[in-house]
């Protein structure tokens, strides 16, 4: 049988993620409380509990080739559910900087019609911005 | 009169007009009487969730730092979304030393010192402080034979640290709601996001999210959603009518806050209630369970 060399599968990105976020993903054990209480997870590529498992794995670049983070709406379920505590929405917010911080903004205000942007209150203006760019 | 200070944030002052002038309104009935900030910036409306990420804790701190300076030692909000910011933001403070030093390096040229001594609580906290005896005591118009939905979201219960009640089956929404005489419907809906600052984005994320949570509403016998949070009630309100042109037959809901349904019940007139502001008037259903009986229209 093949040994995995946990060494050897760290990477940079990954241990940036845990420094972003400050959590330990590897005290994930896939019971998928994430998952099942996610209002996005409809809507996302990966779920969170695969997050969880491919980040472990040292795969960030599968995780950010997907939508996931980007389709997260922060309302902290899966961290408030974790049985082992861990920061999921963190986790999410982490994944989403070292996309913004590469410039790869995830929204861009030309193609909100001024329609829209009239009856949209400030917090969601600023939401926006905050979440999904840089 | 008791005055308590207050941090309205961007949005009370623009969209939700209405969830001030009847919080303000109900409040002074309550013999308390909010006292607003002479300075107060936006609170950055979300938390900053990364670790490096300092700067964006400052304006939430130098809000609560303006407290301290008018000389508050307490600050209510009513938008739960800043509720939630300040709340955390003040918790950092409080448990980071290291954090907490390099925030108040970037304000040095601030008179007063911050060091997380300021109380932070929402509306529906106040209301439990004052009592709910003495609330009781102002309703002049029992609301019986209107079922409402209480909608908490997110923000006023997640994550556990910034919770105003249990995390999974709060009941402070129903308590309050239910002195008025209204009964509150259970709905398994009532702590699920409604897709929050998905809407300019990802606005399938908000029909769905919308959809689902009026429908949920609606089969447990609500004739009204009542909430606190201005950007739900954007998405659950203003957001219908997109969910109408993506399901033919979605049947509406009126949204109101509930300081709006406090203000109704306590008599005050539509000059506090502003059920105008409402993008989707309660008038007739309120009409409807016999409740417009004063001047509320």
């Amino acid at each position: 049988m093949e040994k995995i060399n946990i060494n050897e599968i760290r990477g940079k990105e990954q241990a940036k993620i845990a420094t972003l976020s400050l959590e330990n993903q590897y005290s994930c054990y896939q019971c998928g409380k994430c998952s099942a209480g996610c209002p996005s997870a409809p809507f996302m590529e990966l779920l969170p509990n695969q997050v969880l498992r491919l980040l472990q794995l040292g795969k960030v670049e599968r995780i950010l080739e997907t939508n996931t983070a980007f389709a997260c709406c922060s309302c902290f379920v899966c961290s408030s559910r974790c049985p082992k505590g861990i920061d999921v929405a963190a986790i999410m917010e982490s994944l989403r900087q070292i996309t913004l911080r590469g410039k790869n903004d995830d929204f861009e205000l030309k193609n909100i019609s001024s329609d829209i942007l009239e009856e949209s209150p400030p917090i969601l203006l600023v939401g926006t911005f905050r979440k999904l760019t840089s | 009169m008791k005055k308590i200070k207050y941090y309205p944030g961007c949005t009370i002052k623009t969209t939700a007009q209405h969830f001030e002038v009847s919080a303000i309104a109900v409040l002074e009935k309550l013999g308390i009487e909010l006292d607003e900030l002479k300075r107060w910036t936006c609170c950055g409306t979300v938390y900053s969730l990364t670790s490096d990420d300092i700067m964006h804790q400052l304006a939430p701190v130098r809000n609560l730092l303006r407290v301290k300076e008018e000389g508050g030692s307490e600050v209510v909000t009513l938008c739960s979304m800043c509720y939630n910011t300040l709340k955390r933001a003040n918790l950092l403070v409080q448990k980071d030393i290291e954090k907490k030093d390099k925030i108040k390096d970037f304000m040095y040229k601030e008179l007063v010192k911050y060091d997380g001594d300021v109380n932070v609580i929402h509306l529906l906290e106040l209301l439990k402080k004052i009592g709910f005896d003495k609330i009781k005591k102002q309703i002049k118009l029992s609301l019986s034979g209107l079922k409402v939905a209480a909608y908490y979201g997110c923000m006023l219960l997640r994550p556990e640290e910034a919770a105003i009640d249990d995390i999974e089956e709060p009941k402070i929404f129903e308590d309050v709601i239910n002195l008025t005489g209204a009964e509150t419907v259970e709905f398994p809906y009532k702590n699920e996001c409604c897709g929050s600052y998905q809407t300019l984005r990802r606005p399938d994320i908000v029909i769905e999210r919308t959809r689902t949570i009026i429908n949920s509403a609606r089969a447990s016998g609500a004739d009204i959603i009542v909430l606190s949070c201005p950007l739900c009630s954007f998405n659950l309100e203003a957001k219908q009518k997109d969910v109408v042109e993506k399901y033919f037959g979605f049947k509406g809901m009126p949204v109101i806050y509930f300081s709006q349904l406090l203000a109704l019940a306590f008599g005050l007139d539509e000059d506090k209630t502003r059920f105008d502001l409402n993008v989707i008037s309660p008038v007739e259903i309120l009409g409807k369970r016999g409740l417009l009986i004063r001047n509320n229209v």
